[in-house]
């Protein structure tokens, strides 16, 4: 039979079924296999907080979002071109997202009359045909079926051989675009190597679904995406939550420093915890304490002795944190506190994304009680933000808050990795040992940057108590008198200010440096910001784009660079965060862009927004 | 602990020179004094380095502790003293750990911190000091204050019933637990001594009196006249002998009987023999909790090293893991763990 092969320039899949399907797997390995041949890309995976939420049900549906393309690609793609999905509740959930005239490929077992109840379709409907109807392409393929019968001979049961029905749908989907099996072959080989039947399963679904696009005439396309152009370099495909833990792990490397992380499962940081703790050859401490408080107070003992001190958790866990952070202020010890956001406020959305902790990180404490808070943007860019943090609180003696989002943790993309030389080192000057018995050492003593000495326990002749009581200027003794407070509350403020003067100045990220519109972002708004200023600076639009690693403090020129535009737009995931701080700060107008439905914001929405902003000109 | 005192010291360490600058600022009469004082000259006894000793509490009268000691130390915050050791001792194993705590700090606000704590089993000393009162907040119940008693919190009388500390620590499976008080500074200096050599998390509780708003609440134990017949000072492999050698506690299968040794009817062979190791029989110590003032035929509270027992610690465990680490996949490199499994080339 022919088959035409087509060349596309970009196309975005979701994978979706029940939370017990295997979609996270089967779009991450896809992922993995996309950056191989070379295509920009970028994730999202979309799951329920229910571990196996009741099965065929609209709540169970988990999907995983992927863009790829020969371009620069900046989002995981607002609609999609090709749903595939394993029953009926999996379409319904995503019936809305697809692209006009987009491909529905569809498991037709999950289609039967009990998916067809649990996804509270109406007696008797036929969504599959409605779809058609509607102007959809449908592949519907008996997938449950086609993956029992190539595994007649297998030992497996049958609950163990549907589990491989996931293979064949990748199998499928490698033939459609033109992909070889071997990712997914030295996969599966390491991963069920001590159990062959399994192996063997699994290899055979993958090639029953390959074989399956290439001999059934139903299908006549495939589909090729030439590489984005991208910048020369060794690359791997990284999540955001990998490229933090490894970004802290070489940071305790080039501080020469031993890493201590107290923390208590919470998603969606649990993954730095995990990730962690299986690098323990580094040297790398994991404390998985009793409660979020034990965390943070671990970490507070372990900064105090003179350790690399990190604790992960997500807002909640900021709540409860919140006095061993004050702590650890007071003491003035260096320790990155991470907070992977998720939507709130309470228990709130856990699987879902927002970015609404920042009042948060900037206020959340009792006191006056300011501390340094940077974001990172997306999944790889999470290496280099773990990083500064841990260089900026080891050289100013003050807690750091770094503050990523669901969607950047299990996100992820193509990175292009940098080589361990050339990281760059990170000097630690613990107050040295003295044999001067006489003299009194002075635990509150400031250097220029009003930073004190890190002088830890074991250490000669430097004996001294410290606490949460405040304390005399540079004595450290506690102290309750009127004026000493005042100064040191000024101090504290005036410590984190000074950080300023060792970060860079902000930069614009894309277009010029004076116009119309500024739209300025933090965090994981980056993707959806460039690509819209990309398109409406390619429209001829007065526009740029910043965005925002360091919250606070500000980049020092960053005032001056918001009134070198007319207007500021400022999209956030919260309700207005920044936007608050923004004004508050430099008293100037924000337009602000929000949205808080736990997803990022699309493409389309925004571009229509700012769009609409740039049409006024 | 089991650090040997260091045998490099210039000068030998006395009592005075662990005591820092700053004035004691506790009550007159405060029972916090006489446990500073014992261990002040514990550590100079022992002959430990200043350099290497570190005091950690939490919030509370008792938790000023560490201002006084001229070691290093940390007043952290209410109840999280125990996290706070974990991750310094975790840091740096090397280093002599003593936890100062209270029975609110230590089992109220600070309560599952406490648990973890004593099954974790990291090499530390905690100290107790129980004085059935919140002090520091000006005379409130605590949750080792007696069902009815009266405070401004509970003008009608307490409701709560009263955590057994003991009881509670060997539910955790704590690995040391002894009981003693402000006012028999040789017993305490020797139960602060045990405490030191143990390896694993050694709880001792001090009763300590608070001549302020609980004044006498632990008397009926520590008056010398009463010491007698409300107390037993517990010693391995001995008998439990009370009363001045007049009476004695033997087991009736698995109950605890209070025997008169005059009588001629039991003598010290019948008496039930103290077997640290004895986890069953450390429980039904710790058990031994009537109050004499309200049931006469109360059994006497013991005092004492009521348990103890060695078990890996946290510390131990965690370093060994590391190198077990090391051992299995080398040493750690950044390159290759930054490359990860797969990677591609753009040329």
């Amino acid at each position: 039979m022919s088959t035409i092969a087509q060349t596309t320039e970009e196309v975005t899949i979701k994978f979706a079924g029940d939370s017990g399907d295997g979609m996270q797997l089967t779009g991450t390995l896809f992922t993995n296999d996309t950056a191989l041949t070379g295509s920009d890309l970028a994730t999202f995976p979309d799951f329920p907080a229910e571990i196996r939420a009741p099965q065929g049900t609209l709540a169970g549906v988990s999907g995983f979002q992927l863009h790829f393309g020969s371009k620069k690609i900046f989002t995981p793609g607002d609609e999609v071109d090709v749903l595939v999905a394993m029953n009926a509740a999996a379409l319904k959930a995503n019936l809305g997202s697809i692209k006009r005239a987009g491909t529905i490929i569809a498991s037709t077992d999950g289609f039967d009359k009990k998916n067809l109840r649990l996804a509270k379709y109406a007696d008797g409907a036929k969504p599959t045909e409605d779809a058609k109807d509607q102007g959809f392409t449908v592949y519907e393929m008996p997938v449950t079926k086609l993956t029992r019968t190539c595994l007649k001979e297998s030992p497996l049961g049958m609950k163990e051989k549907d589990r491989c029905k996931n293979m064949f749908v990748l199998g499928f989907l490698y033939w459609r675009y033109n992909r070889d099996l071997q990712s997914t072959i030295d996969y599966l080989n390491r991963k069920f190597k001590k159990k062959p039947d399994v192996l063997e399963a699994n290899m055979k679904t993958l090639k029953a679904g390959y074989h399956y696009g290439e001999t059934t005439e139903t299908f006549t396309t495939t589909y090729n995406i030439e590489p984005a152009p991208m910048e020369k370099g060794t690359y791997r495909s990284v999540m955001g939550n990998q490229a933090l833990v490894m970004g802290l792990v070489t940071a305790s490397k080039k501080s020469k420093l031993p890493l201590f992380y107290g923390s208590y499962p919470i998603t969606p940081a649990s993954d730095i915890l995990h990730g962690l703790a299986s690098y323990k050859h580094f040297g790398i401490k994991t404390f998985q304490a009793e409660d979020e408080i034990a965390a943070v107070c671990a970490t507070v003992g372990a900064a105090y002795g003179g350790n690399l001190a990190i604790t992960g958790t997500s807002g909640p866990g900021v709540a409860l944190k919140g006095e061993g952070i004050g702590l650890g202020l007071m003491l003035e010890l260096p320790m990155v506190i991470v907070n992977v956001q998720r939507g709130g406020p309470s228990t709130g959305l856990p699987t879902k994304t927002e970015q609404s902790d920042l009042l948060q990180a900037f206020y959340g404490r009792n006191g006056d009680s300011p501390l340094p808070i940077i974001a990172t943007k997306s999944p790889s860019d999470c290496f280099d933000a773990a990083y500064e943090a841990c260089r900026m609180t080891l050289q100013h003696m003050t807690p750091v808050i770094l503050l990523s989002d669901g969607y950047i943790a299990n996100g992820a993309e193509p990175w292009k990795f940098p080589k361990a030389a050339d990281i760059p080192a990170i000097e630690v000057n613990f107050v040295p040992p003295t044999d001067d018995d006489e003299a009194k050492f002075m635990p509150y003593e400031r250097d220029e940057k009003h930073v004190r000495g890190w002088a830890i326990p074991g250490t000669k002749g430097l004996a001294h108590r410290v606490g949460g009581l405040e304390k005399e200027a540079n004595t450290g003794n506690v102290s309750y008198d009127p004026a000493n407070h005042e100064y040191m509350t000024k101090i504290r403020q005036a410590k984190v200010d000074e950080i300023a003067n060792h970060i860079p100045e902000q930069a614009i990220d894309n277009g010029p440096t004076r116009g119309n519109v500024l739209v300025l972002g933090w965090g994981s708004t980056y993707g959806v910001i460039q690509s819209v200023v990309d398109a409406l600076l390619m429209e001829g639009h007065s526009i740029a784009h910043a965005h925002l690693r360091y919250l606070n403090p500000f980049p020092r020129n960053l005032g001056k660079l918001l009134r070198s535009f007319d207007k500021v737009i400022l999209p956030e995931i919260n309700n207005g965060q920044l936007a608050k701080i923004i004004r508050d700060k430099y008293e100037i107008p924000v337009l602000q862009y929000n949205k808080i439905q736990g997803v990022p914001i699309s493409k389309a929405e925004l571009k229509h927004f700012v769009g609409s902003v740039c049409e006024t000109y | 602990m089991s650090t040997l005192p260091a045998d490099n010291l210039v000068k030998k360490l006395k009592a005075k020179d662990f005591a820092t600058d700053q004035d004691v600022r506790w009550c007159p009469g405060c029972g916090d004094y006489s446990i500073l004082k014992q261990v002040q000259s514990v550590l100079a006894e022992l002959e430990l380095n200043k350099d290497d000793t570190v005091f950690i509490s939490g919030i509370g009268c008792s938790s000023r502790f560490p201002y006084y000691m001229e070691t290093y130390g940390m007043h952290s915050i209410h109840g999280r003293a125990p996290a706070v050791v974990a991750g310094l001792k975790l840091a740096n194993p090397e280093l002599d750990v003593w936890m100062i705590t209270g029975d609110g700090d230590g089992f109220s606000i600070g309560g599952n911190h406490m648990i973890h704590a004593l099954r974790r089993n990291l090499d530390i000393n905690m100290l107790l000091f129980n004085n059935e009162i919140y002090g520091l907040t000006k005379g409130q119940y605590s949750p080792t204050s007696e069902v009815g008693k009266k405070t401004k919190s509970s003008p009608l009388g307490s409701l709560d019933h009263p955590i057994n500390p003991l009881a509670l620590a060997m539910g955790a499976d704590a690995t040391f637990v002894a009981r003693s008080m402000d006012r028999d500074p040789k017993h305490l200096k020797e139960m602060l001594k045990r405490s030191y050599f143990h390896k694993g998390t050694a709880l001792l509780e001090i009763y300590q009196n608070c001549n302020i708003f609980n004044d006498g609440a632990f008397f009926i134990f520590t008056e010398k006249k009463n010491r007698p017949d409300t107390t037993i000072y517990l010693e391995h492999e001995q008998p439990l002998i009370f009363g001045g050698g007049t009476k004695g506690i033997r087991l009736d299968g698995f109950k605890p009987q209070i025997v008169d040794l005059n009588e001629g009817k039991y003598t010290v062979a019948d008496l039930w023999i103290h077997d640290e190791q004895d986890q069953m029989k450390g429980q039904m110590l710790t058990r031994f909790f009537d109050d004499p003032r309200t049931n006469p035929a109360a059994l006497p509270r013991p005092f004492g090293v009521i348990y103890s027992t060695e078990r890996p610690t946290y510390d131990d465990m965690l370093f060994a893991q590391l190198d077990e680490a090391v051992n299995q996949f080398g040493d750690g490199d950044l390159d290759a763990m930054i490359a990860g499994g797969t990677t591609w080339e753009i040329k």
